[in-house]
């Protein structure tokens, strides 16, 4: 066991723990036990940071199912330390946060459980190099979701809103997961690293651009990117600790991460640059322009999240340029589009997890979210109207903060990229820059909104009322380590460029030298295109939020009819009834169906398949010689089948039943089977007192009572499946294209210490079946009790 | 259910005690000649419910005051318990094993562990049958 | 001999699924009762008939008859005892709560 198997599974074994230790424990120190979990995996995933800077990597294997291909390969390169700090660092701060900000009265344990669930999940999604066990935890941070999202599960808001949610994330998972089986056609390897060692085998094969489209499928789904964004506003109705983290921080920048990290395999793709940097761009538009008409603050901020994830979508786009190109001195500069991204992706984990903490504040203590509803807090909330703000202008892309930064860098990009005459950029390219400008100044507005509309203007005085106060001390810690960072990434960016991001670069770029990849960041590069650009969103950006009332009006233009949640909830509801209809068609509750249904297709796909290979064959010859008394066995036993049918009474028609059964013991004495003999006679006497037993509780046989037409037709499949099996009987009785292995039981004295074959072969050689039989046998005992108790204790209700 | 009849008492007196005999002579003889756990079991419970329809359930009880439902679980367990013991042995799940042993009395004899598996399975099915069928019967 | 059964195993799987297709609970229970006497005789005689002696080594040197059917055999017999005593009396149970052994009449509510 390394230590980086040890780090994923440390959240899964504290997540086992819990429910085991949550009742002796002070509902109090729950939390505080669990922030030892992700504290202490951050402070060893900075031991790597020196390491990995070196440009090294850590790999190792653990051998799971070897025979599929399926190893338990752990790998920590630039890239997935990236993620994992985040993971666990914001982890720590948010698990900090819910302990002031849950109520002692919540379910803690199931809160803690599932977080940590998610943690480990996360985990193992960044640090697995083998695509199956990378899909396996990636499902299982959907799950996850859907527990916590659904965590107040009492409101039909949070059921739909995880339902939802996973029906998306996942519906793209499984896309993911057959495009990662495509890859494995091609390529023979689960493992990423080999994939992308032989890129160059792999990107003519027909199946490549199909699994590119799926896997990017995946990403897109978690990520929230237009048009499968619709689930990340529904799912804030998860505590707000939640939505910080799993929903702004890291379970959303699983995709970003899957983008990343499969850039050096498609990223010389034409599809892959259009797809990621068109869906992301749309998607940073689609975010910012319906993030200014929400009253909700969580809503305005996811649908920020929504924009910012397109941001970085589309940067990581931009950056597939330069793998298209391949390394010279010219094409280096596309990649600085990469490392804003992976830049921004740190900025956004910041600022964002502070806004959401700051929300979760507000409602805490005002008890609204509605901006219609909230206003002049700035006096009472001093502390956390500082966090908006700093938070606020960050997102919005002003210094001193370092979202500033990394939103030069993406118009910088963005304008750069338009130089390029590959991919039909030279005719519709120029749309990149503009679309970028556009949203960030929507962007500018909502940030402004957030402020503005929460901590300006007149307290109203329904809040005034409560006579609301600053949050507690323990609350504000969380946030304001992230505002630190906001500001201390501002001033000391190449700190983290030189630690964490150009290890990261060369993940994304492995053929590319990593010196020349990493930037000198500059918080003022003179008066450039970018710096125009962003006084450009400043003032165009105060502006329309001056004169906001004449131009909202946009918004009711477009039919409700025909958004997308609406064309969701039509998907979702038709199918419900569509399959409902199916299934009532069939599943009618009449028995005698069901059976016909089973019967019918075991003759038509038996006798069928017998049919077409001709395999119905007969050969008596072989057959043993009869003897007289055996003929008679036989026809008293027909008989008395036939007489079963006809059978008037109930005691006549047990006794018919008993004649077969001893009839059968008859048969076993023949055949020399003397156990079964013996048991087949006590197991028929035993059952025939059962069935008089039950009669005394049960009513008389009535005549049949179906009609004649049924009668015919039923008469007919019972013809057709006792003369299918008779043929296939006779068919297979005198095969014999594989050897008997009863010989082998032969030895049974050798093998068991036992003469009786039939004994041994129960006792020792298929124990198993015998076992699990004994199990079979007492479940039915109990369930026959249970069945006569249970009517006895509810006989009261019965009765009134 | 009670049933006055002196002759019957009388005879499943005896009949009784021969069944139970051969029950027991069926389990034992179970590995090297017809008879094993089931049938045994299934002999013994047929036995049993013989002595319960001609007692009352009240006289069988005191003579024989077992919960049977326990002794089904214990069967499970003793079957279940003696695979998993073989865990303990470095063997595999289920494996089974027999030697010769020398006593006092009796001689020399052949011991095997399937004997602790086939009591398991016999009295499985001994506290399953007397269950369904007193349960049945109990039943107003 | 082995035809002969064959036959005979067609026959009684015949009425066990006529029997199974029937509305009342009775007949349905002694059809999935007569079919588990189809089903022993159909697995012992794809073993082939006597072809051996009675699988005991104590008995001769053989050649046996195959024991693995009868092993097998012998399993399904309990458990078919198990679930006929579980279906009886969950018809029985049924018929108590409801009144009826007509499976037409114990159908589902359509809107279920």
């Amino acid at each position: 066991m390394t230590i980086e198997i040890a780090i994923i599974l440390t959240p899964f074994i504290m997540a086992a723990l819990i429910p085991l230790f949550y009742r002796r424990l002070q509902r109090s120190f729950i939390g505080w036990v669990v922030l030892v979990v992700p504290v202490s995996l951050f402070l060893i995933l900075t031991t790597y940071i020196p390491h990995i800077a070196n440009g090294k990597t850590v790999s190792h294997t653990f051998e799971w199912i070897p025979s599929f291909n399926i190893n338990f390969t752990t790998y920590i390169d630039g890239l997935s330390l990236i993620f994992s700090l985040l993971i666990t660092g914001v982890g720590s701060l948010v698990i900090l946060y819910s302990n002031f900000y849950l109520s002692m009265k919540e379910s803690l344990h199931h809160f803690y459980c599932y977080l940590l669930l998610f943690m480990g999940a996360m985990l193992g999604v960044v640090f697995s190099d083998n695509l199956m066990v990378l899909y396996a935890f990636w499902e299982l941070t959907s799950v996850s979701s859907f527990l916590l999202i659904a965590f107040w599960h009492h409101r039909k808001a949070s059921r739909a809103g995880a339902r939802k949610s996973m029906t998306i994330t996942v519906s793209g998972g499984v896309a993911m997961l057959v495009g990662f089986l495509m890859l494995y056609t091609m390529s023979g390897t689960f493992s990423i690293r080999e994939i992308i060692a032989d890129v160059n085998q792999i990107s003519e094969h027909a199946l490549f651009i199909p699994a590119l489209v799926l896997i990017l499928l995946g990403a897109f789904t978690k990520s929230a990117q237009f048009p499968f964004h619709i689930w990340l506003p529904d799912a804030m109705e998860a505590p707000t600790p939640v939505s910080a983290y799993l929903h702004s921080a890291t379970m959303v920048k699983a995709g970003i991460y899957l983008v990343a990290r499969f850039t050096p395999v498609f990223g010389g793709e034409m599809v892959w640059f259009w797809a990621v940097t068109g869906v992301g761009l749309m998607t940073l538009f689609w975010g910012s322009f319906n993030a200014v008409r929400q009253y909700d603050l969580k809503a305005i901020l996811a649908f920020s999240t929504v924009s910012q994830l397109g941001l970085i979508m589309s940067l990581l786009g931009l950056g597939s340029a330069a793998v298209h190109l391949g390394y010279s001195t010219s094409s280096i500069i596309y990649t600085q589009a990469t490392f804003a991204a992976l830049f921004h992706l740190i900025n956004h984990s910041t600022f964002k997890g502070a806004l959401f903490m700051m929300v979760g504040i507000v409602d805490h203590e005002i008890g609204t979210r509605d901006i219609r509803r909230l206003g002049g807090l700035m006096s009472i909330l001093p502390f956390t109207f500082t966090i908006a703000l700093i938070g606020c202008f960050s997102m919005a892309g002003l210094p001193p903060f370092n979202g500033f930064l990394s939103k030069e860098m993406f118009f910088a990009a963005a304008v750069t990229i338009t130089e390029l005459d590959i991919f039909s950029i030279e005719n519709i390219g120029i749309f990149i820059p503009i679309i970028a400008w556009v949203a960030s100044i929507l962007t500018f507005v909502y940030c402004v909104i957030i402020v503005s509309k929460t901590f300006f203007g007149k307290i109203k005085p329904d809040v005034a009322e409560k006579n609301p106060h600053e949050a507690p001390f323990g609350m504000l810690i969380s946030p304001f380590v992230l505002i630190g960072l906001v500001i201390t990434i501002f001033f000391f960016p190449n700190i983290l460029g030189e630690y964490i991001l150009r290890p990261a670069m060369a993940s994304v770029y492995p053929t590319f030298p990593v010196a020349e990849m990493t930037p000198h960041i500059h918080a003022w590069h003179g008066f450039n295109i970018e710096l125009y650009m962003t006084i450009g969103v400043i003032v165009l950006g105060l502006l329309l939020y001056r004169y906001m009332k004449y131009w909202i009006k946009i918004y009711r233009i477009f039919p409700q009819y025909w958004t997308l949640n609406a064309m969701y909830e039509r998907i979702i509801s038709s199918s419900e009834n569509m399959s409902e209809n199916m299934t009532k068609r069939y599943m009618n509750g009449n028995l005698m169906h069901y059976f016909i249904y089973i019967y019918i297709s075991f003759v038509v796909i038996v006798a069928g398949t017998f049919l077409l290979l001709e395999a119905f064959t007969w050969n008596p010859s072989l057959d043993a010689p009869v003897e007289n008394f055996e003929l008679l066995l036989i026809f008293v036993m027909i008989f008395a089948s036939f007489a079963l049918l006809f059978a008037k009474s109930r005691i006549t028609a047990v006794l018919l039943n008993g004649v077969l059964g001893y009839g059968i013991a008859f048969f076993f004495v023949i055949f020399r089977a003397p156990d079964l003999a013996l048991t087949q006679l006590v197991v028929e006497s035993v059952t025939t007192a059962l069935y008089l037993l039950c009669f005394k509780y049960l009513a008389e046989l009535k005549p049949e009572q179906s009609s004649k037409r049924v009668k015919v037709s039923n008469g007919l499949i019972s013809i057709l499946v006792g003369s299918t099996v008779t043929l296939i009987g006779l068919a297979v009785i005198n095969y014999e294209k594989f050897e008997s292995i009863s010989t082998y039981f032969e030895d049974s004295y050798k093998l068991a210490g036992g003469k009786n074959i039939v004994n041994t072969i129960l006792g020792d050689f298929r124990a198993f079946d015998t076992m699990l039989e004994v199990v079979v046998l007492f479940i039915a005992g109990l369930g026959v009790y249970t069945l006569i108790k249970l009517k006895a204790a509810k006989k009261g209700d019965a009765d009134t | 259910m009670k049933i006055n009849d002196v002759i019957l008492r009388t005879v499943v007196k005896g009949v009784v005690f021969i069944i139970l005999t051969l029950g027991v002579y069926l389990f034992f003889s179970g590995h090297n000649a017809p008879g094993g756990g089931f049938i045994g079991g299934l002999v013994l419970g047929s036995g049993i419910v013989l002595l319960y329809i001609t007692y009352d359930l009240e006289t069988v009880h005191r003579k024989m005051p077992f919960d049977f439902k326990k002794v089904a679980g214990l069967g499970v367990l003793l079957a279940t318990g003696s695979a998993i013991g073989a865990i303990f042995f470095d063997a595999p799940f289920l494996s089974q094993t027999d030697a010769y042993f020398t006593f006092p009395v009796i001689g020399e004899k052949h011991l095997t562990t399937v004997t602790i598996f086939e009591a398991g399975v016999a009295l499985t099915v001994i506290g399953t049958l007397v269950t369904i069928i007193l349960s049945i019967s109990e039943d107003e | 001999m082995e035809s002969l059964i064959m036959i005979l195993i067609g026959v009684l799987v015949t009425v066990g699924t006529y029997l199974i297709l029937s509305r009342n609970l009775i007949r349905v229970i002694l059809g999935t009762a007569v079919l588990s006497h189809a089903v022993h005789l159909l697995i012992l005689t794809m073993g082939g008939l006597k072809k051996g002696v009675v699988p005991l080594l104590s008995q001769s040197e053989g050649p046996f008859t195959d024991a693995l059917p009868q092993a097998l055999i012998l399993t399904a017999i309990v458990i078919s005892f198990a679930t006929t005593a579980f279906l009886l009396v969950l018809a029985y149970r049924t018929y108590k709560t409801n009144g009826s052994d007509d499976l037409q009449e114990l159908r589902g509510m359509s809107d279920e």
